[in-house]
């Protein structure tokens, strides 16, 4: 339907328009080394700033590190594997949901909710995965869009149980896990910035893992040329669904932590804002970069904040919110810096960056 | 109310559905048609054109009339502008990429939402009708203007079809869908032709909602039910053909006017948006489509 | 006794788009360790041909046999995994990878096969320099595919299908756009290659064809006009007609 496949692809990597050449990347052989310490002193760093940050920014951290596995699991199939999806708001949710209404109304314990969230989102990706890679380009887009629409309304539709528009708060009580014969109170800023870093930090490496294997490597090829892929033996729709679930999976988890550590559960996360959300994050980090996510929901976080505080100081009386500065950012990113920040740094600096 | 009238009533309130679908649709269509991309700020130009008319009638005093007339004059204008500055500032700069499009519209969706709030406010606000003559039914009175919105709706169409099969503007903009390099080769200046076309789109949709404010309300918010609509319409009817488009904005305006009569509306919703995206699935040319090319 | 089994063998293979036939009923049988060489004039199928065979079209009747099994309605990705290798007509590398990555994702796919686990990066990284080196290529492994000369390009298209050790490797005009010395290095490397696989060559340069193919089969309107040694193809009257003629 988009008439040409091969540029779809290509062109879906940094929704670029221009073309692109990126520099010699002394590919993954020689630079292991740089990579691992990068990515641990990433951690090392997060973990270090929760003994300094004043208690404001240090819960915004927490919550910033739980949105940045979402837009890691968005990444990895934008970025990797080049397909451009309109509807990973139902992922999340789903892992919110599943998290949540198991440990609402069932009294399921936290890792049995989060369990029961990252499931949800499998099943969903799979499903969805299933049906809509039968479509590619701007038909994938809308009907991942469609999809997620389909599922924010039943969120809407069964309001007895989902609280509808007006969310569910999660009790604290019911935020609490045994484990290791301690107890662990996930309302508490300092473990739930724990969790939150934990979390972080295993899809950031399982991430890392995955696309300097053999699969990351496929991925990337299936993105910038689908037939050439299919000509060297690739299974391009089975490699494309295993990217949409384990992408599916990880904006699940992220839901689902999102859920037990700051308790609430509600179908805003399912509209299409929270859908276009990671798209934005990914595309202000750089796609196809593993530490990009992390940045651009930093960036944009603290944008929309600052952004806000000015406009009630200038402007009081106007009622410009935060989605009209998403719309300015997601203009200029396109426009201007369509690689984002560290895709643009890796092509201009350090070819090496994974 | 009996059935068969009940029936009659939801299938007339489907019509000016229709009707409205129609004229938006139209516009979405003819832009992925022609410039191969999709306008997901499509609605936000639908409830521009309604805020503007608006604005519009309320600096107009006098019979409510002049101030329609005034609004079904000058929004579209405006609209288009708006359109025109955005695809010259924006879509052009991109190269009418299709992905990077889709991104780009939907910051445009946002700016335009919260401008409209902003210097607008939360508030919906009517426009008074042009005139308020009821039709009178053995069952039940309707409103003469509804009935209006419906045949002012069919002659834009009409007019919108002649200009495309009978004129020199529309063979060029047909040659520009069919293949944009061969008619760069005959001095087709394609580049105006985008422009022109994602400007017609807009002052389409703006067209639309100045019919529609006497009856509902403009509302910053009231871009997206329709945006999603549209995008029903132009794929069940196949993306990028105008006769199937027609088709399917009268199928699903009535099938609309029907099951939000007798059914819940957010499962209605459900369900449609659900069937439309199957319908994507498994017949991506859609139900009156020919092979996409 | 029954005789060999040809590699690869159709059976009233057809393919039309639309109204046109452009692959009609052919019958066509390889058999291993050939080098064989399709001519014909343009718009004759033979890259309609090869694409039913390689799985990237399918048929609209027909049957194919590769090593005496029916593949005919396998999928292209399973029937490269059986070991037929395709090289595109235009030059189809990725254009954004390095020629190492271009090449490794080849290797991958063989070592995944034959030893049914991951590859170390260290077999890997071996495999494919091995594969670039035999190319020539090796000192360009880290250059970005698409920054690479033409005549590079090609070659390195060649070493992704050898990188495959495929039983059949189809190149689809191999030689278009390469210089004259290319062209003879390109045609000592297809005999080396011809050691370890069988070739199908689409092929317009006549001297090419001449010094590698053993056996001809010339297309013409879908159907196979003629088939034999260089000799007997070039006494030909009909094949004169049809394309040799057209030709000079």
């Amino acid at each position: 339907m988009t008439g040409n496949d091969a540029t779809g692809k290509a062109g879906a990597a940094g929704a670029a328009a221009k073309p692109r050449r990126r520099r010699a990347r002394a590919a993954g052989r020689a630079s292991a080394g740089r990579v691992v310490a990068l990515h641990a002193g990433v951690i090392a760093l997060l973990f270090a700033l929760q003994f300094v940050l004043p208690a404001y920014h240090h819960g915004v951290l927490a919550r910033i590190m739980v949105l940045a596995v979402f837009a890691m699991g968005y990444n990895l199939l934008f970025g990797y594997a080049g397909l451009l999806s309109l509807g990973h708001a139902m992922f999340f949710s789903a892992g919110l949901y599943g998290a949540g209404l198991s440990v609402y109304h069932l009294g399921w314990s936290v890792p049995a909710g989060f369990a029961a969230g990252v499931l949800a989102g499998l099943v969903l990706s799979a499903l969805i995965g299933v049906l809509a890679l039968r479509t590619t380009g701007v038909a994938f887009m809308i009907v991942t869009m469609m999809f997620a629409q389909v599922f924010y309304l039943t969120t809407l539709y069964f309001n007895v149980w989902t609280g509808g528009d007006q969310g569910i708060v999660l009790p604290q009580p019911s935020r609490v896990v045994t484990a290791f014969g301690s107890t662990f109170d996930l309302t508490d800023p300092t473990t739930r910035y724990l969790a939150a870093l934990a979390l972080f930090s295993l899809v950031l490496v399982a991430t890392l893992a995955l696309v300097r294997s053999p699969h990351g490597r496929v991925l990337v090829a299936i993105r910038e040329n689908e037939q050439r892929t299919t000509m060297l033996g690739y299974d391009t729709f089975a490699n494309k669904l295993a990217a949409v679930v384990a992408s599916g999976a990880a904006c699940a988890a992220a839901g689902a932590a999102y859920a037990l550590l700051f308790g609430y559960v509600g179908s805003t996360f399912a509209s299409v804002q929270y859908s276009i959300l990671p798209l934005l994050w990914v595309l202000l980090g750089g796609a196809a970069t593993t530490l990009g996510p992390l940045l651009g929901t930093l960036f944009m976080y603290y944008l929309i904040d600052i952004s806000n505080d000015l406009l009630s100081a200038w402007v009081p009386d106007w009622n410009f919110s935060s989605i009209g500065v998403v719309g300015v950012a997601l203009i200029l990113l396109i426009l201007f810096f369509p690689r984002g920040l560290l895709g643009t740094i890796r092509e201009r600096w350090l070819p090496w960056l994974p | 109310m009996a059935f068969g009238p009940h029936l009659l009533l939801a299938a007339l309130e489907g019509l000016v559905t229709s009707a409205v679908l129609a004229l938006m649709a139209l516009g979405l269509s003819l832009v992925f048609g022609v410039m191969r991309v999709v306008n997901v700020a499509h609605g936000e130009f639908y409830m521009l054109g309604a805020v503007v008319a608006w604005w519009v009638s309320s600096l107009v005093s006098g019979h409510p009339a002049l101030g329609f007339l005034a609004a079904l004059v000058i929004s579209p204008l405006v609209v288009g502008a708006v359109a025109l500055a955005a695809e010259r500032l924006v879509l052009r700069r991109l190269n009418y990429n299709p992905e990077a499009t889709i991104v780009a519209t939907i910051g445009l969706l946002y700016i335009l939402q919260q401008l409209a709030l902003t210097f607008y406010g939360p508030d919906a606000r009517p426009v008074a009708a042009p005139f308020s003559y009821r039709v009178v039914f053995p069952w039940f009175g309707y409103s003469g203007y509804k009935l209006a919105v419906i045949g002012a709706s069919v002659v834009l169409l009409l007019v919108t079809w002649f200009v495309l099969m009978r004129t020199r503007l529309g063979l060029v903009m047909r040659a520009t869908q069919y293949d944009r390099e061969t008619a760069q080769a005959f001095a087709i200046p394609v580049d105006r032709v985008y422009a022109g076309v994602f400007a017609l789109g807009a002052m389409l949709a703006a067209i639309a909602a100045v019919l529609i404010v006497p009856i509902s309300q403009a509302h910053y918010l009231m871009g997206l039910d329709p945006l999603l609509l549209s995008f029903i319409v132009v794929i069940i009817g196949g993306l990028g053909s105008l006769r199937g488009t027609l088709v399917a904005a009268v199928l699903i305006g009535l099938s609309d006017g029907i099951i939000s009569a007798f059914f819940q509306p957010t499962l209605a919703k459900m369900i449609a948006t659900l069937l439309v995206a199957l319908v994507l699935v498994f017949r991506p040319t859609g139900l009156f489509g020919t092979a996409a090319r | 006794m029954a005789a060999v089994t040809p590699l690869l063998e159709t059976r009233l293979l057809s393919r039309s788009f639309g109204g046109l036939r452009a692959v009609d009923a052919v019958d066509f049988s390889l058999e291993s360790g050939e080098v064989r060489a399709i001519i014909g004039p343009n718009g004759a199928g033979k890259t309609t041909f090869v694409s039913l065979v390689c799985g990237r079209i399918a048929p609209t009747s027909g049957a194919i046999r590769f090593a005496g099994e029916d593949i005919t309605t396998l999928p292209a990705h399973r029937r490269v995994r059986r070991g037929i290798a395709y090289t595109f007509q235009i030059t189809s590398v990725y254009a954004n990878l390095t020629a190492f990555d271009n090449v490794a994702l080849a290797v991958q796919r063989r070592l995944l096969d034959t030893t049914g686990e991951r590859p170390s990066p260290r077999a890997l990284s071996t495999a494919t320099m091995a594969a670039l080196d035999r190319l020539g290529l090796a000192d360009r492994a880290d250059t970005i595919a698409g920054t690479l000369a033409y005549g590079h390009q090609r070659l390195l298209e060649v070493a992704m299908g050898l990188a495959l050790k495929p039983r059949l490797l189809i190149l689809d005009e191999p030689t278009q756009g390469l210089s004259d010395g290319e062209i003879d290095n390109f045609i000592g490397l297809v005999r080396d290659m011809a050691r370890d696989s069988t070739v199908l060559l689409i092929e317009h340069n006549m001297p090419v064809v001449m010094a590698l193919a053993g056996r001809i089969t010339v297309f013409d309107a879908g159907r196979i006009l003629a088939e034999g040694t260089p000799e007997a193809i070039r006494a030909d009257r009909a094949v004169q007609e049809a394309y040799l003629g057209a030709a000079s």
